[in-house]
């Protein structure tokens, strides 16, 4: 049975080669019969190889940001409710990372649309996931927002239309399973694919609005003396 | 509910107390009775069906008769609690001129649905506190449920319509 | 400033007499108006509330709805009576079942069409485990809004042997299209009435120990306890039913008054509350859960044999096996699919008790095969009314308490 492909090995030889091994990785003095014979090339590679786990820094990265989603509660309509389900204890997404719902678009990543936007909710749903920060992704659950669904008439608009979805997840509504695994497919499309951003994603390079010029108008959020009506 | 002959002693009584052009129709139909009236006339009938017992206002519902005309129509449901007991009250409108007498004041469950009522349908109600879109954006134009508004829709995607496929994530 | 920015601007507020009180600095207090928005953690939906605060203390609410409208009316013109069924019971998507039962009940009464005793037993036992369900979501949000976090999980439990039961009746765990005209669309299987008994068997115990959780809690009886009470004159006036009227006291109940489909079969009591404030609602609620498992058990034992949908084949579907040797069978079933039954004109309204109040269902139809014009009296819309009536003068917090205890829900506000 070959053991180790570099020849029989004494135990007395393997001995002095671990410990050098260590002080090789702390840059230390090496000892015995091999000093000062270090490891090179292709030995050291494959001793590296063995011992010690590599990785680019933006897999490392991606890894980690798929396995740590925090979705945006975003719950519209009946997609909502499944949505809450795999939250609960049967389709558990705490598995996953993903249980860390938060309700500030800024502090959250995923934007899961579940249910049905009509045209009044439509610029808000915009606003939200403008107001997340990169990276972000989005995943429209159910037939209503993936296309128009059941519905196919003039109240309703299919996500498509107004902003970037990664995984569509089909379904009236989508069982809480098939819910997971949209954000599965999700997780493995962002770790094999380390990508910022979404206008790299779509290709949405100069989309980007920029206002001209200094701006007089005052902005809409602007307290004014006063006037306490309105929104 | 109150039987045919029932339904007739309040359509008597609403034209003796209001004038026989209030009373427009009276129908029975599968056990539920129906009282048209003149639009302008809502108001105080719903206050005589009130002091017969029908207190409760279930429902506030607006339905479009196109072709025929006046084509809007506004139906009141009341429910007497005590003897459980249901009547309509329908009044008609044109298009032309919308315009029906608010009940709001002494039914305050009409707010909303009145709101939906004028959102969907176009119906004013004069003397509602008010009366702004309810359900479509404040600046929608046209009243979606009228029977000649198109559905609307996105158009399916089969093979003989699909466009180019649209760039999606790498 | 745009148009629309400038006519939203001149909303009017109530009128508001009141002054600051014994305030020797001039200390002026300004009202504040503040959104919150269609998208918040705590409006079960997309309800967006424009709330005018003195301080903390709410002064008045304006409720803005509309953003999950689907135009879901319109669209059920559009369609066969048969296929406008899905589209209705997706209004108010926790009580699909009554939805649906409302609008079928409607044209089956349009259609003068009976329906088996089966059915209606098959159709009580699916709308009461429909409004147990019901109340399992609406305690496990509002147990979450209040900040009992672990209440969530315990009621989703239940409802997911709940919807484990609708999957096994019809395939589908939320909207199951399971009311069709002139009965129910299947038979329940082998097994169910066995695992709906053992889901009855631990419900009640279960309840115990979501009252053993909440009801004698300090926060929560600290911030439920006489918090917003509003009295049954004025939610009468309103236009409120369901738990909410029955918490201030008065027990109207569309089962025990005017008895539809059956109910007049089963023995069960109303739960009815004192002083109408939020800890009522929630113990009405409670205690409607239990009443509901007595009814299902009485109908899953007194279940009796028959057809599961009426026979009237111009009505309804003829079983499958028949199409293979009756000819007249398979004429029917082209007829029913492709164009669908015509109903006779007219208009009828049916209402139903559901979770949150009088389900209603107006449809009229013009003698053709799709329905003229149908509108759901939807209960959660006519109850939001009578929530700046509860909160004024109240604060924040409880505002929220009052939301989640009138159990709202979007898609029935807006259809």
């Amino acid at each position: 049975m070959k053991r180790d492909p570099l020849g029989p090995v004494d135990p007395a030889n393997l001995r002095v080669r671990e410990l050098n091994s260590h002080q090789l990785l702390r840059g230390g003095e090496l000892l015995g019969a091999n000093a000062p014979a270090h490891l090179g090339g292709a030995d050291l590679e494959r001793h590296v190889e063995e011992r010690v786990l590599t990785t680019t820094l933006d897999k490392a990265v991606a890894w980690a940001r798929s396995n740590s989603f925090f979705p945006a509660t975003f719950g519209l309509a009946c997609c909502a409710i499944e949505m809450m389900s795999i939250v609960a204890a049967r389709v558990d997404v705490a598995r996953f990372g993903f249980e860390a719902f938060r309700a500030s678009p800024r502090q959250a990543d995923l934007l899961i649309l579940s249910g049905r936007v009509s045209i009044k909710m439509a610029p808000i749903v915009r606003r939200i996931y403008d107001q997340m920060l990169e990276p972000k992704w989005a995943i429209s659950m159910g037939a209503c927002c993936s296309s128009m669904g059941v519905f196919n008439n003039y109240a309703l608009v299919p996500s498509d239309k107004f902003m970037p979805i990664d995984v569509h997840v089909p379904g009236c509504p989508p069982r809480p399973e098939a819910l997971m695994h949209g954000v599965l497919k999700l997780r493995k499309m962002v770790q094999d694919d380390p990508d910022m951003g979404w206008r790299e994603r779509y290709g949405a390079q100069g989309t980007e609005e920029v206002l001209a010029g200094p701006q007089t108008a005052a902005a809409v959020n602007l307290a004014v003396e006063g006037d306490t009506a309105g929104a | 509910m109150p039987d045919a002959t029932g339904l007739e002693l309040i359509a008597n009584e609403v034209r003796e107390k209001e004038g026989a052009q209030a009373v427009v129709e009276t129908v029975f139909f599968r056990e539920h009775a129906t009282l048209e009236v003149a639009p302008e006339k809502v108001g105080p009938v719903l206050e005589l069906l009130r002091e017969r017992g029908y207190s409760f206002m279930a429902s506030l519902h607006g339905c479009d008769y196109y072709p025929q005309e006046p084509r809007l129509g506004v139906l009141y449901e009341l429910l007497d609690m005590s003897a459980v007991d249901r009547i309509t009250v329908k009044a008609r409108v044109s298009t032309e001129d919308p315009h029906i007498p608010s009940v709001t004041e002494r039914w305050p469950t009409a707010d909303h649905q009145e709101r939906e009522t004028y959102d969907m349908f176009g119906v004013v109600f004069d003397g509602h506190p008010d009366l702004r879109r309810i359900l479509m954006p404040e600046d929608y134009e046209g009243h979606p449920q009228r029977r000649d508004f198109p559905v609307g829709g996105e158009p399916v995607i089969f093979t003989f319509n699909e466009g180019p496929p649209t760039r999606g994530p790498r | 400033m745009s148009e629309y920015r400038r006519r939203e601007q001149s909303i009017t507020l109530s009128p508001l007499a009141e002054q600051v009180e014994g305030q020797e600095e001039s200390l002026t207090q300004e009202l504040l108006t503040l959104n919150f928005g269609p998208h918040h953690p705590a409006t079960h939906g997309v309800l967006r509330l424009l709330v005018t605060l003195r301080g903390e203390i709410v002064q008045d609410i304006k409720p803005i709805i509309g953003y999950v409208h689907t135009g879901i009316e319109k669209t059920a013109e559009d369609k066969s009576y048969w296929k406008a069924i899905p589209v209705v019971e997706r209004m108010d998507y926790l009580a699909y079942h009554f939805n649906s039962m409302a609008y079928v009940g409607a044209v089956e009464t349009l259609l003068d069409v009976q329906v088996p005793k089966r059915a209606q037993y098959l159709r009580v036992i699916h709308l009461e485990l429909n409004r147990i369900m019901s109340h399992l979501v609406w305690l496990g949000t509002s147990a979450l809004d209040l900040g009992a976090i672990s209440m969530f999980w315990y009621c989703f439990r239940e409802r997911e042997k709940i919807l484990d039961l609708f999957e096994m009746s019809t395939g589908q765990r939320m909207h199951t299209r399971y009311m069709q005209v002139g009965g129910v669309a299947e038979d329940i299987p082998p097994g169910f009435a066995q695992k709906l008994r053992s889901l009855l068997d631990e419900m009640p115990g279960r309840i115990d120990q979501y009252g053993d959780l909440l009801n004698s809690n300090e926060i929560v009886l600290q911030r439920l306890r006489g918090t917003c009470p509003l009295d049954a004159q004025t939610l009468l006036s309103l236009g409120v039913t369901g738990p909410l009227l029955r918490a201030a006291g008065n027990p109207w109940d569309l089962r025990k008054a005017a008895p539809y489909c059956s109910y007049e079969d089963f023995d069960f009591k109303i739960p009815v509350g004192t002083v109408g404030d939020n800890y009522d609602r929630y113990a009405v609620r409670l205690a409607e859960m239990y009443e509901s498992t007595k009814i299902i058990s009485q109908a899953l034992e007194g279940l009796p044999e028959g057809p599961h949908i009426t026979e009237d084949r111009k009505v309804a579907l003829p079983p499958r096996h028949e199409l293979a040797t009756s000819m007249e069978a398979l004429i029917h079933h082209f007829k029913l699919v492709t164009e669908g039954f015509r109903v006779p004109p007219g208009e009828v309204y049916y209402p139903l008790e559901g979770p949150r109040g009088e389900y209603g269902c107006f449809v009229r139809s013009d003698g053709s095969s799709k329905p003229a014009r149908v509108h759901m009296r939807d209960p959660s819309f006519v109850n939001l009314q009578a929530f700046s009536h509860m909160a004024r003068g109240a604060y924040i917090a409880d505002m929220i308490a009052t939301l989640a205890m009138l159990d709202p829900v979007l898609g029935g506000i807006d259809r």
